[in-house]
């Protein structure tokens, strides 16, 4: 009885997860403008997505492609600034180290309310005018901390002779770093970009505050104001649903993998 | 100017870590193809001084040269030293073929040459069917192997080993260091080697350094360093002692647990407090008494494979312990003889507690950063800088470190037959020695008094 009561309480918590994501996949195959009005099965809404033809004309499209380039600009200085930021508070000492890991710890804490609107104040007080750079440098600001702390156990991980045997083999300080240090850094640094994709992909409030007027739009940007005109645009729905089946196949990607090594260390 | 038998100088090098000294002006010649050991306890500073060798750390002061070339400033990569680290570090997203020619590849050493030679010490190394293997598959001297290879594959003058063995177990550190010894002969390069482990260093050596907190107790060959100990630390380090406070009452005669005794040390003079050492295998035990030197009541026999170890108290009171290839009984009567070649006297690095010290008032005096009651006196004048004395056996240890006038821990301890000879290191980093018969361990914190009438005020020299 405990046992069925047990099951019950997690396929609740379950349904109530994933049910707006299955709502939504479902109704991404009717042709409806309204969501959850069912006018019989249909593809028109997938192949309007990737044809372009749709109402919203490109701009669900370019807020695709900026989300992207802003992601991945910003993943890709984030790891080098983090990494190189992780090497250099690994060999800090005592106060010093203590006092820099905190304030890394900060960034990721604050609301993201907080970082869009101090650094939208920042731009203004800059007299930077606001739009794709300072967007890109705004996500670069908040994802590198993350990258930081990937790395960082990374490093305290390895065995700190590793470094000096390179020296000690003849390698000046900057071949140890590419030969040795990064390439046992890798696997952090990777996590680290993946974790700052991910929080460029999905920020909102950031880049609202930091996109100026001129009409720079990313998809959450491009969401918010398309539900303030009156109705999501249809054509979300099978772009929500691709979306949420990609992370999946990724997710499940990475367990089996993880699995397969795992089995592979207990051989 | 070059000297062609030393290959390393070390000069008067030093090192602190904030407050705490690791290195106190020390200075070695390391001659050209010789095996040397640095040893010493864990923390005595022997890694250190490898790291300032290895250029991993640099030294406050002092020089160091090798080849008659001032190398003290000279980046590790520029070195021509290798070291083998006692966890190994190799690079594990190498494999075993990719970190032993991890050296040579950096000094753009043609392929097929790096190929030849990385064959060579595989061989040399007996791992030679291993270079495709992925190095965190291999057991540990597996991977001390590889790590010994990647260092000698480079040909460095020197070869810096930090315990290379310590990581292992016991079969395989025996293997290993005889085949280090082999490999040493066959190199024909310098080894440098540190370790904790008496015996291996016994072993492997032809020099041995034994460092204690910063400073050489001892250089000398390991049968200098066994039978000749220096002082009573090097004798107690090394290998299993009796170590007695004795009397040189002249020349070739010696008095320790209540006996005189022929030895061959002259020149210590006449009447002279001494230490004295003999080491276990040295007494000769008998059942009977006559015709004996001293005799004693066996207390406790312990076999030990090879031997039995016995303690017994002699008639004086003393306890001595013997090693002999017979077992006798306990609390059976026996007869010990000890020969006179194997008696080693040393001179008492002190024989009383002497302080800097400062008086405050007429009865309180200022040393060890304390402030201690002292006798009433007049000699001296408050502010005047003198000298306090105080007898190891006067120092009072209580349980209790905030009881103490000053408070401390016990850093080494010596057992001298009939009480304990303790070194305690306070919280300021001075030693404190301490005579007692109270038994106490190593790390223990004490607290520390002296009775007034036992501090004893001199003045200064100067």
């Amino acid at each position: 009885m405990k046992r069925f009561f047990a099951q019950c309480y997690i396929w609740l918590l379950l349904i109530v997860l994933y049910a707006p994501i299955v709502f939504i996949a479902v109704f991404s195959f009717t042709e409806s403008k309204v969501l959850g009005n069912w006018t019989g099965f249909s593809t028109r809404l997938y192949s309007n997505l990737f044809t372009g033809d749709m109402q919203g004309s490109g701009s669900l499209m370019a807020a695709i492609q900026n989300t992207l380039i802003i992601a991945l600009i910003a993943a890709t200085v984030s790891t080098i600034l983090g990494t190189i930021a992780a090497i250099g508070i690994h060999n800090m000492k005592g106060r010093g180290k203590q006092a820099i890991t905190f304030l890394n710890n900060i960034p990721m804490l604050n609301p993201d309310i907080i970082t869009g609107v101090s650094l939208f104040l920042l731009f203004v007080f800059l007299h930077v005018s606001q739009g794709y750079v300072t967007v890109v440098l705004a996500h670069i600001t908040f994802c590198t901390p993350y990258v930081v702390l990937s790395v960082l156990p990374k490093l305290t991980q390895m065995n700190p002779n590793i470094y000096e045997a390179a020296l000690d083999l003849g390698a000046t300080p900057f071949q140890a770093l590419r030969k040795v240090l990064l390439p046992m850094l890798k696997p952090g640094m990777i996590s680290g970009f993946i974790l700052a994709f991910t929080m460029s992909l999905d920020d909102f409030a950031v880049t609202f505050f930091t996109r100026g007027t001129i009409g720079l739009d990313t998809l959450s940007t491009y969401i918010y104001t398309d539900a303030r005109k009156g109705g999501l645009t249809p054509e979300l729905r099978p772009m929500i649903t691709i979306m949420f089946i990609g992370i999946l196949a990724l997710l499940i990607v990475i367990n089996l993998r993880k699995a397969r090594a795992a089995r592979n260390a207990a051989k | 100017m070059k000297n062609t038998e030393n290959i390393i100088e070390i000069k008067n090098v030093s090192k602190s870590f904030g407050e705490k000294c690791i290195l106190n002006n020390v200075s070695i010649s390391v001659k050209r193809g010789e095996f040397l050991t640095l040893l010493g306890p864990s923390g005595c500073g022997k890694t250190t001084l490898l790291r300032i060798l290895a250029g991993f750390g640099t030294a406050d002061s002092g020089e160091i040269l090798i080849n008659g070339k001032d190398i003290t400033d000279m980046p590790p990569h520029e070195r021509p030293v290798n070291t083998v680290f006692q966890r190994y570090a190799l690079f594990p997203h190498l494999d075993v073929y990719e970190n032993i020619a991890f050296g040579l590849k950096l000094q753009k050493v043609p392929t097929d040459e790096i190929d030849k030679k990385v064959r060579r010490v595989l061989k040399m190394v007996s791992m030679t069917d291993y270079e495709d293997r992925d190095v965190e598959s291999l057991s540990g001297g597996q991977q001390q192997r590889v790590a010994i290879a990647r260092a000698i594959v480079n040909e460095p003058k020197v070869l810096l080993l930090d315990e290379p063995l310590s990581a292992l177990d016991l079969k395989m550190r025996k293997d290993m260091q005889i085949e280090l010894k082999e490999m040493h002969k066959k190199l024909g390069i310098t080894f440098i080697y540190v370790t904790h482990d008496q015996e291996e260093a016994l072993t492997l050596s032809d020099t041995i350094v034994v460092l204690d907190d910063g400073n050489i107790q001892q250089i000398g060959t390991p049968t200098d360093i066994y039978n000749e100990p220096q002082n009573s630390f090097v004798a107690d380090f090394i290998g299993e002692s009796n170590i007695l406070n004795g009397r040189m009452i002249k020349d070739r005669l010696v008095e320790f647990a209540g006996h005189e005794f022929e030895c061959v040390d002259e020149g210590f003079g006449e009447d002279v407090e001494v230490d004295v050492v003999v080491r276990p295998e040295d007494i000769y035990i008998m059942n009977k008494t006559e015709g004996a030197q001293l005799t004693a009541k066996v207390k406790s026999c312990t076999f030990k494979g090879v031997h039995y170890e016995m303690f017994v108290d002699t008639d004086k009171g003393y306890e001595l312990m013997i090693q002999d290839y017979n077992a006798f009984e306990p609390d059976s009567e026996v007869g010990l003889i000890i020969r006179p070649a194997d008696i080693q006297v040393m001179h008492k690095e002190r024989t009383c507690n002497t302080f800097d010290a400062e008086i405050v008032s007429e009865d309180r005096v200022k040393f060890l950063g304390a402030e201690w009651e002292c006798k009433p006196q007049t000699k001296f004048s408050a502010g005047e800088k003198v000298k306090v004395e105080v007898k190891f056996s006067k120092v009072e240890l209580i349980d209790h470190p905030e009881d103490g006038t000053l408070s401390g821990e016990v850093y080494f301890l010596l057992y001298k037959g009939d009480h304990y000879h303790l070194t305690i290191r306070t919280d300021d980093r001075d030693h404190v020695w301490v005579d007692t018969n109270d038994i106490w361990d190593k790390g223990d914190l004490v607290g520390i008094n002296i009775a007034p009438k036992d501090i004893k005020i001199i003045k200064c020299d100067e």
